[in-house]
């Protein structure tokens, strides 16, 4: 099979990725896409062309060797695939799932240039499945100690690359987090049925058997700033704290009873298992039978609408400015919510939230708009239709126009740089902050990306901070 | 995990635990606050912390039993263990000399404002404690308060113990008898915070209450706590909890607490059926 012509390679055709039903799923948690079986996966790797300058791999923020690890998942050896996709990606089982690989190596892949490129991410999760379901995780080899501490304060993705990649490189490090929980947006964000937060707990086991401290519970400028950290004999320091402070409209009636933040709305059903209550104590919003409506058109205002769908909501609209084509979401996630019955209300603004005498929302107030020429991004700005207001009944409403940075590491820690959106200002090669010993990425630093990109700024700072310690 | 030291009851319903947590020990300062989860599934609660000692290491909280996690905390006792405690959050109370200084805890409230009206004290103010409750036996820390405030006036709504009336009148009592008054710090139900702002405005008393909203988080990430403040929107957990009892918009404040009322009473419900059938069962010989 192997041997296979160029022209047949081409003629077989993107394998499809086995799903859970619309219906059914619209109805619970549990994971959507079902993941390839071997056959769809030897069947999809045979496609790759082999390509001499494999492009596909610019388009990889951490530069997987995709085109090697496809050979081998050809040739069978899943597990040999998965530790070539690990020398360059540590959570090839979150990545495969989450990453905008229409935009990033599936976008550069020559195939797509005719037809659909090679499903580069599924055949990543496919493989780091594999791995974990055979119990193929392989301790990799940690050098001698070097006797030095790194102090790494958020365990989102960015915290724990670094964190993986510094024990490796022999050094003793202790990730510090906020919450009771582990994973960043991995765990309070992305919702289960996109990404099941038994995969996110594994790699962090595997960090766990590697030697890696985690201290739960610690909010860093709070419990310790990050002075008192490097007093207590930490060598050098990496914040990760992503972008963690919910924007809002600035509208009238935001405050009224049944307006969340996306950030707290998918913490209660995420982190806190609000879908579960009252086997769990912490509660959501009842929208069983009610009407919902989400604004903004990236990911998180797609995990919103479709758990809103999934805990019942008789409607669940999103509700964007600009047109689909401008939506910042992932074709994939757009798609799904479509299949599952979520109603898209495009060219759309909000003017204010409406609310009964008891204060709890009962809609909201719209106004059409149309696009107009392309501002400074190049998307075509949308222009407000004059007297096109209408209202939209609603019971609950979510915001999820993004997050800026939560100001608690600036407050505490005068002598970094930071820009004035408050991300924090560090060079870009080694991701060193103004201050002597103390690095910066991920999120905080790029404000709201994408998880391989926070991965990759982890696995850049690793490399500078043991450069760091061995020069110091 | 952190161990339950100490526990004991200082009222009816209301328990005072000393728990083993060094860091937030040494750490925390007058008007901040931990966040903790009693245990697996477990809700996130604010409470104040009521005191510290930094030599044993422990934090000191006060806690009245209203709904199923504070009602199942006040089952734990020494031995036991929570499961999450994160802290100190949320900015300490300002403190300064004023002058003369009032505190004024209502219920629980007491418990609240009683680490401010220490550091008061400590700043050279001339203190004063007004401390109410519905009757008797529901004022608490009269005693811990009167080692450090000058002056000390329990209060109580059926006239049971000390001044029959509410705080507001005693406070408007003190006022028309002359004492000038520099400083008020009232924290307690949103009805007696509002009444005390109203009370001390036409005299432009600065006025300082402590927010009680919903928290989840505690630090700043989901902006569920949020208030109105000077027509502002604040995140009560890092931009108070304390603010200027005048600029509050305690209505909103009143009206968001009730999000979860219907959520609130069915997780109680259940909790006190499983709670009555274990009692039954004889299972729990703890209490
Ligand atoms: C709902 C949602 C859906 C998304 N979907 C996708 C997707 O499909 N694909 C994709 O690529 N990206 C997606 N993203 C973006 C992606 O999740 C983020 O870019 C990525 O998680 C950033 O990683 P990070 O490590 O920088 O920060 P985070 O993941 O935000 O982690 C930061 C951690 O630091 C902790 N922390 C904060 N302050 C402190 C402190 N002072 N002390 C200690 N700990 C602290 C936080 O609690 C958190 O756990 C999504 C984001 C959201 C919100
Ligand atoms: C900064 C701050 C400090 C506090 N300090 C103390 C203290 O020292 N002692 C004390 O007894 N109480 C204190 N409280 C109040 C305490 O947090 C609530 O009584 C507790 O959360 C109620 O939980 P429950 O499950 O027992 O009751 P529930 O039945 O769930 O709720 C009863 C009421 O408590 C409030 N509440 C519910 N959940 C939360 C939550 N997650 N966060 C905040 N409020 C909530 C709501 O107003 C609700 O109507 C404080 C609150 C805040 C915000
Ligand atoms: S890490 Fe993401 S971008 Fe890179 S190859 Fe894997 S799926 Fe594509
Ligand atoms: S560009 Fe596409 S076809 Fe070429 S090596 Fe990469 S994945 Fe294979
Ligand atoms: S509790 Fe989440 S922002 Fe305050």
């Amino acid at each position: 099979m192997a041997d296979l012509s160029k022209k047949e390679r081409m003629k077989i055709p993107r394998q499809p990725m086995p799903e859970q039903d619309g219906f059914e799923r619209s109805k619970n948690f549990k994971e959507v896409n079902l993941g390839f079986t071997e056959e769809l996966a030897k069947m999809e790797a045979l496609r790759c062309l082999q390509c001499p300058k494999p492009v596909c791999i610019e388009g990889c923020p951490v530069e997987v060797k995709i085109k090697d690890f496809i050979t081998l998942v050809a040739a069978g050896d899943y597990l040999g695939a998965a530790s070539k996709i690990k020398e360059d990606n540590m959570l090839p089982a979150i990545c495969g799932r989450v990453c905008p690989q229409e935009e990033q190596c599936e976008a550069q892949c020559v195939v797509g240039i005719k037809g659909e490129s090679i499903a580069i991410g599924r055949l990543e999760r496919f493989v780091a499945d594999f791995e974990r379901e055979h119990g193929g995780l392989r301790n990799p080899e940690i050098k001698t100690k070097t006797g030095k501490k790194v102090a790494i304060i958020g365990s989102g993705p960015s915290g724990l690359s670094c964190a993986g990649d510094l024990i490796q490189m022999g050094h003793d490090v202790t990730v510090f987090e906020a919450l009771h929980e582990l994973g960043g947006v991995l765990i309070y964000g992305i919702p289960e049925f996109r990404l099941p937060k038994d995969i996110v707990k594994t790699e962090i086991e595997s960090l766990k058997q590697l030697g890696v401290d985690f201290q739960t519970n610690a909010v860093i400028g709070f419990t310790d700033t990050i002075d008192e950290l490097m007093q207590n004999g930490y060598d050098a320091v990496f914040i990760a704290v992503g972008a963690g402070l919910p924007y809002f409209l600035n509208i009238e009636g935001e405050n009224l009873n049944g307006v969340y933040s996306s950030n707290e709305f998918l913490t209660r059903v995420n982190l806190m298992k609000a879908y579960k209550f009252p086997d769990y104590d912490t509660p959501v919003f009842n929208v069983k039978d009610k009407n919902v409506a989400v604004f903004g058109g990236g990911n998180t205002a797609m995990d919103a609408v479709r758990t809103s769908k999934r805990l019942g909501a008789k409607n669940a609209y999103i509700v964007y400015r600009r047109s689909d084509i401008e939506m910042p979401a992932r074709k994939e996630e757009i798609h799904h919510a479509k299949e599952e019955g979520i109603e898209f209300i495009l060219l759309s603004n909000p003017l204010k939230f409406i609310g009964d005498a008891q204060g709890w929302l009962t809609g909201v107030e719209l106004l059409k708009m149309e696009l107009g020429e392309p501002d400074s991004s190049g998307r075509r700005k949308p222009v407000p239709v004059e007297n096109s207001n209408y209202i939209l009944d609603i019971d609950m409403a979510v915001i999820a126009i993004g997050n800026g940075s939560n100001p608690i590491i600036q407050q505490t820690t005068p002598e970094l740089q930071f820009n004035k959106w408050g991300n924090i200002l560090v060079n870009d090669e080694t991701m060193a902050t103004s201050k002597k010993g103390v690095f910066a990425g991920g999120d905080i630093v790029t404000g709201g990306a994408t998880v391989i990109l926070a991965m990759g700024a982890g696995r850049k700072a690793a490399k500078a901070i043991n450069d760091y310690l061995i020069q110091n | 995990m952190y161990k339950i030291i100490n526990a004991d009851f200082l009222a009816d319903n209301i328990k005072r635990f000393v728990i083993e947590a060094p860091k937030i020990a040494a750490k925390r300062k007058a008007g901040q606050f931990v966040i903790i989860r009693l245990k697996d599934g477990g809700e996130r609660i604010p409470l104040t912390i009521a005191d510290s000692d930094i030599t044993n290491g422990t934090i000191t909280i006060i806690v009245q039993g209203i709904g199923k996690t504070t009602k199942e905390l006040n089952t734990f006792v020494a031995g036991d263990f929570i499961l999450d405690v994160v802290g100190p959050l949320g900015k300490a109370s300002h403190i300064e000399n004023f002058g003369t200084a009032v505190s004024i805890g209502g219920g629980v409230g007491t418990a609240i404002a009683y680490p401010t009206a220490v550091a008061l004290k400590n700043a050279g103010n001339h203190t004063i404690a007004i401390i109410g409750g519905r009757t008797k036996d529901l004022v608490i820390l009269e005693d811990e308060l009167r080692q450090v405030c000058n002056e000390v006036y329990p209060t109580t709504d059926d006239g049971s113990y000390g001044f029959h009336g509410f705080v507001t009148q005693k406070l408007k009592e003190l006022i028309d008898n002359g004492t000038k008054i520099d400083f008020v710090l009232a924290i307690g139900p949103i009805p007696m915070m509002k009444a005390v702002a109203e009370t001390t405005r036409p005299y432009g008393i600065k006025t300082v209450v402590s927010l009680n909203p919903v928290m989840v988080d505690g630090t700043g990430m989901c902006g569920g706590c949020r208030a109105i403040v000077d027509n502002k929107t604040v995140f009560v957990c890092v931009d108070g909890p304390e603010f200027d009892a005048h600029l509050v918009d305690f209505q909103t404040l009143e009206r968001r607490n009730k999000t979860y009322r219907e959520h609130e009473t069915e997780s109680l419900h259940n909790y006190l059926c499983h709670f009555d059938k274990a009692f039954d069962e004889g299972l729990l010989s703890k209490i």
